[in-house]
């Protein structure tokens, strides 16, 4: 018999604390197939952010270290500066990226650090309770946006991947999605890619992943995921916004 | 055909249902029984009718389902 | 052989002569020259320097590297340590070694760019948040800013831990001739087998901060605990100066003690019997090498570059059992050896004035 999806090497036996329907889940194992189909388990070390994924520690199966706060971009380039043969990534959401960690992520990607980040956009802080993150919707109802976000007091989502696909040093920029299979899909194509621009050595590599959060959404998981599709999509566009050539193809 | 297994690793189940939502035959279903966090857990209707595409182990969050298919040699 | 180096570049030197082939930091005076210094020097020794967006990036840069096991130090002054602060709270939690130099400028706020020592209590309190101590050295000349630089490499990785060097702006800023004593590096330290460096051929290892479970976080803290009680016993050193015979006892470290040991001279050309404990551990505090002076003396004059504040551990160290007297310039002024010696004669009081006039 042959395994066609199952649980990778790169993935402990422990069973996940995130709340059901949330696609971290499925972020891990994508993370943790690439890295066991390059063959990198074992010159891994990850970073893990704080918010749901402050525990991704005990799910990759590989050396890993935990960052404060929005540094893990920091701690990944301290990590990279020692061991430029090792495969680095973060595993960050987007309230640790996009706005406590903001500065970091920047400059790391403005080095061209060769890191690979793997950003989760879930429009939310999920961990403290749903609050309003710097990708919340205009409109969109949080804990801290109790009447929807109003961009007259409360400004506009940041486009992360729009924003760092500008910088000379980022080599491959992607945005994709998990509302279905197909996206699943295409979102591991992303994260192989990710992975091998750093393999290759050609510098800073992102790939925000829209997910969700049924729990703070107040949605149960599959219409979450059609919020995701008929909501954030159409703020955050799928594409693949930087791909330097010369890698593999 | 060849043969297809998917298990369900129960525990580790959450009973979120996008693994029912992901099946494009529509064999999955809740079963009656829940697992020890207290989670509906799921089952497959119709092993026969199953094709192997693992549309259902992509889309689970918790790792649970483990699809495997005989190889001809 | 001795050369003669400026104190912030002597940092420099030390580091890599102990080892260490990181540095992250990012600029501000007084402490510049250092990482540009080691700008120059990392890349001919195969070394990394990073000058990073900022502090903050600075110190998780350094959490990074540590991780891994490397030798790696962090460079600022007073302001910049402030925001490193979050990064020492996780490095002390993940127990991770690396060297925090502090070249101390005055406060509060930005302040100035002068020397002081009004990062005291922040560095001997822990600084950041949680329950913890780092050991602190306080060098002062630019031959301990070598020594104790090249000392607090194996300090950090003996106990695992943060190990602050402790100076200020005067001597970052000081020329003196300096030998570099390889030979009193450590040689037998333990390996570091809990570095996360990709887990081939072994069990994976994990470098974390977030105990969930209350029960297990009492228990890491416990062992901090232990561990600081460790190092109190066998790490805290003090200079003593003329302390034998002294009815009065000069407390003060750094740049300070400098200034005060000549203060005592001149005391003593008077005929007042003044001597000196100079604390080289700031934490842990050399408490029993003043205790040791109260068989003899009458009182304590501590003497600082800020508002008073190793005055509260002389004050714990003396347990009341005589009076301290203090005195500090703030705002970056140096005190004159002139006014320390004018304290010390206020301190000996009447008595010493009028057996100077009889003598």
């Amino acid at each position: 018999m042959k395994v066609i999806s199952g649980k990778p090497e790169s993935l402990t036996d422990k069973k996940y604390h995130y709340c059901p329907g949330c696609m971290h889940g499925v972020i891990h194992r994508l993370v943790a197939e690439v890295i066991d189909e390059l063959g990198l388990r074992e010159e891994t070390v990850g970073v893990a952010s704080v918010g749901c994924s402050v525990l991704s520690h005990n799910y990759f199966n590989l050396d890993m270290q935990e960052a404060a706060h929005g540094r893990a971009p920091a701690v990944a380039t301290g990590i990279k500066r020692v061991l430029p043969d090792r495969t680095v990534f973060t595993y960050q959401g987007d309230g640790d990226l996009a706005s406590i960690g903001s500065a970091e992520i920047l400059h790391a990607a403005a080095r061209g650090e060769n890191i690979t980040v793997i950003f989760v956009n879930n429009s939310c802080y999920g961990m403290t309770g749903g609050q309003m993150a710097p990708t919340t919707l205009p409109g969109q109802l949080t804990s801290t946006t109790p009447l929807g976000r109003d961009v007259k007091k409360e400004g506009y989502p940041l486009r992360m991947s729009e924003v760092l696909a500008t910088m000379d040093a980022t080599a491959y920029i992607a945005r994709t999605s998990t509302h279905n299979a197909k996206h699943v899909m295409k979102t591991k194509k992303a994260i192989l890619n990710a992975f091998k621009a750093q393999q290759q050595g050609q510098g800073f590599s992102m790939v925000e992943v829209l997910s969700t959060c049924p729990t703070n959404w107040k949605m149960k998981p599959v219409e979450a995921l059609q919020w995701v599709e008929n909501n954030m999509m159409k703020y955050f566009p799928l594409q693949e916004f930087k791909k330097v050539s010369g890698g593999d193809q | 055909m060849s043969k297809v297994v998917v298990s369900f690793r129960k525990e580790n189940c959450k009973g979120c249902g996008l693994c029912i939502n992901a099946c494009p035959k529509g064999l999955l279903d809740f079963s009656e029984s829940t697992n020890n966090a207290g989670y509906p857990t799921v089952y497959l209707k119709e092993e026969e009718s199953c094709t192997g595409c693992a549309l259902c182990a992509v889309m689970c969050p918790d790792v649970a389902i483990t699809v495997e298919k005989e190889v001809s040699a | 052989m001795k050369v003669l180096m400026k104190g912030n570049e002597v940092i420099g030197e030390a580091a890599i002569k102990a080892g260490c082939r990181y540095f992250f930091g990012y600029p501000i005076t007084p402490q510049s020259e250092l990482p540009e210094f080691l700008a120059k020097k990392m890349p001919e020794v195969g070394g990394v320097f990073l000058q990073a967006e900022s502090e903050v990036a600075a110190i998780n840069m350094v959490y990074g590297a540590a991780g891994t096991g490397a030798r790696v130090m962090t460079s600022s002054s007073s302001p910049g340590i402030s925001l490193k602060q979050e990064g020492i709270s996780y490095l002390t939690a993940a127990e991770l070694p690396c060297v925090i130099v502090n070249v101390m400028r005055g406060g509060p706020g930005l302040g100035g760019i002068q020397p002081s020592q009004s990062d005291y209590f922040q560095a001997t309190r822990g600084g950041g948040h949680g329950d913890y101590q780092n050991i602190v050295l306080a060098p002062s000349s630019v031959q301990e800013l070598a020594d104790f630089t090249m000392k607090a490499f194996d300090l950090a990785d003996y106990y695992h831990m943060p190990v602050m060097v402790l100076g200020d702006g005067a001597m970052g800023q000081m020329m003196e001739a300096v030998e570099f004593k390889e030979e009193n590096l450590c040689s037998s330290l333990p390996e570091k087998t809990w570095a996360t460096t990709g887990c081939s051929g072994r069990e994976r290892n994990i470098i974390n901060t977030l105990y969930l479970n209350p029960d297990l976080l009492e228990e890491h803290n416990k062992h901090l605990q232990q561990k600081y009680e460790q190092i109190k016993n066998n790490e805290s050193r003090a200079e003593t100066y003329l302390t034998q015979d002294a009815e009065i006892i000069i407390t003060a470290f750094g740049t300070t003690a400098r200034i005060a040991s000549s203060a005592v001279d001149s005391a003593r050309a008077m005929g007042i019997k003044a001597g000196m404990v100079r604390p080289m551990t700031l934490w842990p505090f050399p408490s029993s090498a003043i205790r040791e002076t109260l068989t003899h003396c009458r009182s304590i004059l501590d003497v600082e570059m800020n508002a008073g504040q190793m005055l509260d551990d002389v004050r714990l160290a003396v347990e009341g059992k005589a009076p301290v007297y203090f005195y500090g310039r703030t705002g970056g002024i140096v005190p004159k050896a002139s006014e320390i010696l004018e304290e010390i004669k206020k301190i000996g009081g009447i008595s010493y004035e009028s057996h100077l006039r009889q003598a």
